[in-house]
């Protein structure tokens, strides 16, 4: 099952069912249906058990950011081990499904048997535990976590790299006894790893600078596989997750409101995705095919203008139906978009696109980064800091969509248009001051500054639509009515 | 918001929701859609008739509603004072399978910019449709004749004869109620209760929004990919590989379930289906040419059975030696063009040329197109 319609129709089928429990449960139903929307949505993959063992991995790496993130003489309470207990569980019952016909089945398909399971899953606690053992006595906060954070980062550079995704899906296979011949990067397509990732990085990152809060595994596991948002996001932050997770139970069961406001979203959330999104990826939107079938550079033109509305509108679509459904069971994820194709600057466009995405790369590369180099003895210039902070974050997001020339690209690209608007504002402070004085000409230089930010922007997603570096050009030299 | 408000609001989507599918069922609501077009006024009409067997590449699209294809296509346009309307009618090969629009023979007879006998400008139009059967093309002529035709060009070849094929072709059996009344009207030798055809339900719910919602799908995705034409101008996917045809034949002499070769009767052929679009055209006041298509004329092994992986010997000369009788004793003006084009110039079938072959074929009509006195 993907995250279409039909599972829409499913959570929500599932969220009643969710508010008909008694209010003190509310929680652990959450936590349940996290781990089992990871193996419910897990799309089938053609290496043997694979499907199974990436979100049990994805359910594991929770249990160890929550370990890792206890905040100091944190004991394990009882109410944690009924955590562990129930995620097992869930684990252990969904595996159950390999003595149940195809057809019937619930996980995308036959599960590994249960001895192989509970000795691989065993095997990876005892291993994850080890590395614990060894650097819980370390005195930097940073090295602590250190372990965690680079096994995260390194799956996540092994999954976004094509070479090294290809190179694991073929070794896997050769331990699975099939073709390696045919291994893709595609074999290891894991369901919300990127977003738990990012969770579980800003909770290890937190528990350093001491601003996460204590958190039960049951909480911490409720935020980290939040279903709603486990596939798309938003990112939300576990401090503020955290405030309606304990309201939970204090909810009122049939709440009209938030039926309405729930529904309400979801129902544009499904406008824009399933109905405009998905009728811009008509051929109505740029890619590798007809970027070199257009006519002309107006059909060019259209086509990347569609684009950048498909990508607005499937993204921000989705985004509306993890609110609304986040809204449903009671919690309030944060806003993704804005409105940023109405943004006049390129800075203030990537504080309306993916809000929780470029909030997390503020706060995590950014800060830490800019914060690094100021406390150097010789510092650069505050312009060269922000360039660099810039270039970091930017690539940081670019490359998160895969590790290619063109991602980088295009994060160089989002990078250069930060640095040189910051530079221009800087610059033109006093002019821009003066502009206000008469308002027909600020109206014309904002429509100005928003058609330049726009079709900076569209034309940076050249970068991102298409796959190769040498069509890229072409592509952005006949926008420019070169090369035809 | 009160549980009282929210009960309100569903209350009247739901009537508000009836009420649209009622007023659709009464004024025939699909009918007046399917006329509806962005074609030929936001974005350029079609240079052939939708048809897509893979719309993601194609931008293109293989739908049941005749109008709504006409809609679509450049014919639907004003017919203008100075112009000599032909169109063209008949299988894949004409409708230019593996050829883009422009190498179609309709676009290459347009380019040659010929002129009619009274010197208006000929422009020539492409309603041919895949898929072999004479029912399918007069049911499209049918729909044409509106567009004003001077002349109609019918390619045919023997596999569009057999009148147990006629009812075959998708859009023939989803069109069951148009062919049942021409069958009806030229009482035609095609069972109507041919179990192909396709009835579309009526009761109320089928006639709603809700019961048509397939064909108004097609109907918005064929909209829809009217963009993608106007911005690449490709209406099918061609794949750069394709297995080109066999020289060396099977000596199977079988065709259409005959093993034994004999001499083809009038009564298993789809004459009546011609001798209604003549009549059809007349009656518009075109004129008809019955044009017999080019074929592959195999030199390889067992040439001497058949000329073709298609045609066997014996059923192809039969059918040639029926259409020239029935042409004759008819009066239609026909042409065959049988052999016109050399075996280097089909491409994946016996129908279908290459560009070059559309060439040799489009010269080879020249002569009817702007006949003399």
């Amino acid at each position: 099952m993907s995250f279409d319609l039909s599972a829409i129709a499913v959570f929500a089928a599932a969220i009643g069912a969710y508010w008909l429990l008694p209010a003190r449960t509310r929680g652990w139903a959450l936590l349940i249906g996290g781990g089992a929307t990871l193996f419910l949505l897990q799309p089938r993959l053609p290496i043997r058990f694979a499907d199974f063992v990436l979100p049990t991995g994805a359910v594991m790496l929770t249990v160890a950011g929550w370990w890792w993130t206890r905040a100091p003489n944190q004991p394990a309470t009882r109410q944690d081990v009924l955590a562990v207990a129930i995620l097992a569980g869930t684990v252990l019952l969904l595996a159950l499904n390999r003595y149940l016909p195809g057809s019937a089945r619930l996980t995308p398909s036959r599960p590994p048997d249960m001895l192989t399971l509970v000795i691989g899953i065993g095997a990876s606690t005892l291993a994850l535990y080890g590395v614990w053992l060894l650097t819980r006595r370390m005195v930097s906060p940073m090295a602590r976590i250190r372990p965690l954070l680079l096994l995260i980062v390194a799956l996540f550079a092994l999954l976004k790299t094509e070479v090294l995704a290809i190179a694991v899906a073929g070794a896997w296979r050769g331990l699975a006894g099939q073709d390696v011949t045919i291994a893709s990067a595609l074999d290891l397509n894991w369901l919300g790893f990127s977003y738990l990732a990012f969770r579980i990085i800003h909770t290890l990152i937190d528990r350093t600078s001491g601003i996460l809060p204590s958190l039960s595994l049951h909480a911490y596991a409720a935020y980290a596989l939040f279903p709603p948002s486990l596939v798309a996001g938003p990112i939300d932050r576990a401090d503020r997750f955290v405030k309606d997770f304990d309201a939970l139970p204090m909810l009122a069961r049939f709440d009209a409101d938030r039926f309405a406001r729930g529904g309400a979203r979801i129902a544009m959330g499904i406008f824009k995705k399933f109905v405009i999104a998905d009728t811009l990826s008509f051929g109505l939107s740029l890619n590798a095919v007809n970027v070199d079938q257009a006519v002309g550079t107006g059909a060019l033109w259209l086509l990347l203008y569609g684009y950048a509305l498909r990508l607005f509108f499937d993204f921000s679509g989705y985004s509306d139906i993890a609110i609304g459904l986040g809204i449903w069971l009671g919690v309030k994820l944060p806003e993704n978009f804005d409105r940023p194709y109405l943004r006049t600057t390129i800075t203030a466009f990537w504080q309306s696109w993916h809000k929780s995405l470029g909030d997390w790369a503020r706060f995590y590369v950014f800060s830490p980064l800019t914060r690094a180099i100021l406390r150097r003895e010789r510092k650069p210039s505050s312009a060269v800091i922000v360039g660099i902070g810039h270039l970091a974050t930017m690539l940081t997001i670019g490359l998160w969509h895969g590790v290619t020339v063109n991602f980088a690209i295009w994060g160089l690209w989002q990078a250069a248009g930060l640095y040189a608007h910051k530079r221009w504002s800087d610059s033109t402070r006093r002019w821009y001051r003066k502009l206000s004085e008469t308002p027909g000409r600020k109206r014309a230089w904002t429509l100005f500054a928003w058609a330049i930010t726009f079709h900076y922007v569209a034309l940076g997603w050249v970068w991102f639509a298409l796959p190769d570096v040498g069509q890229s050009i072409r592509a952005l030299g006949r926008l420019l009515g070169i090369g035809w | 918001m009160t549980w009282r408000a929210l009960a309100r609001i569903a209350l009247k989507t739901a009537i508000l929701f009836i009420l649209c599918n009622l007023i659709f069922v009464f004024t025939n609501g699909m009918t007046i859609v399917e006329r509806l077009s962005l074609y030929n006024l936001v974005v350029p009409g079609r240079a052939r008739l939708p048809y897509g067997e893979n719309p993601a590449e194609s931008y293109n699209l293989s739908l049941d509603s005749l109008p709504a294809m006409l809609a679509s296509h450049t014919v639907a346009r004003p017919k203008a004072a100075d112009e000599y309307r032909v169109l063209l009618i008949g299988d894949s090969g004409i409708w230019g399978w593996r050829l883009t629009p422009d190498a179609t023979l309709s676009a290459q007879l347009t380019a040659r910019d010929l002129r009619s006998a009274d010197g208006r400008r000929v422009v020539v139009y492409n309603l041919a449709y895949p898929i072999q059967a004479l029912m399918k093309d007069a049911l499209i002529l049918d729909a044409a004749l509106a567009h004003q035709p001077d002349l109609v060009v019918w390619f045919v070849t023997l596999d569009g004869f057999p009148l147990d094929k006629q009812t075959y072709p998708p859009l023939v059996a989803r069109n069951a109620k148009g062919v049942r009344a021409l069958i009806a009207q030229y009482e035609l030798p095609i069972d109507p209760r041919d179990p192909a055809f396709v009835d579309a339900p009526g009761d109320l719910l089928a006639r709603s929004i809700v019961g048509m919602r397939r064909p108004l799908a097609d109907w918005l995705r064929l909209q829809l990919y009217g963009v993608s034409w106007a911005l690449t101008g490709i209406d099918q996917a061609i794949a750069a590989e394709y297995a080109p045809l066999a020289s060396d034949l099977d000596a199977d002499p079988t065709w259409n379930a005959i093993a034994v070769p004999r001499p083809l009767t009038p009564s298993e052929l789809a004459i009546p289906v011609l001798g209604m679009g003549e009549k059809l055209t007349r009656a518009a006041g075109g004129r008809m040419v019955i044009v017999n298509e080019p074929i592959h004329i195999s030199r390889g092994a067992n040439a001497d059975v058949r000329y073709n992986s298609w045609y066997p010997r014996w059923a192809y000369d039969s059918y040639r030696e029926g259409l020239e009788r029935a042409c004759g004793e008819r009066a239609w003006t026909c042409l065959d063009l049988w052999d016109a084009v050399p075996a280097d110039y089909f491409t994946d079938s016996p129908v279908h040329l290459s560009p070059d072959g559309t060439a040799i074929l489009a010269d080879a009509l020249i002569p009817i197109m702007i006949p003399k006195g």
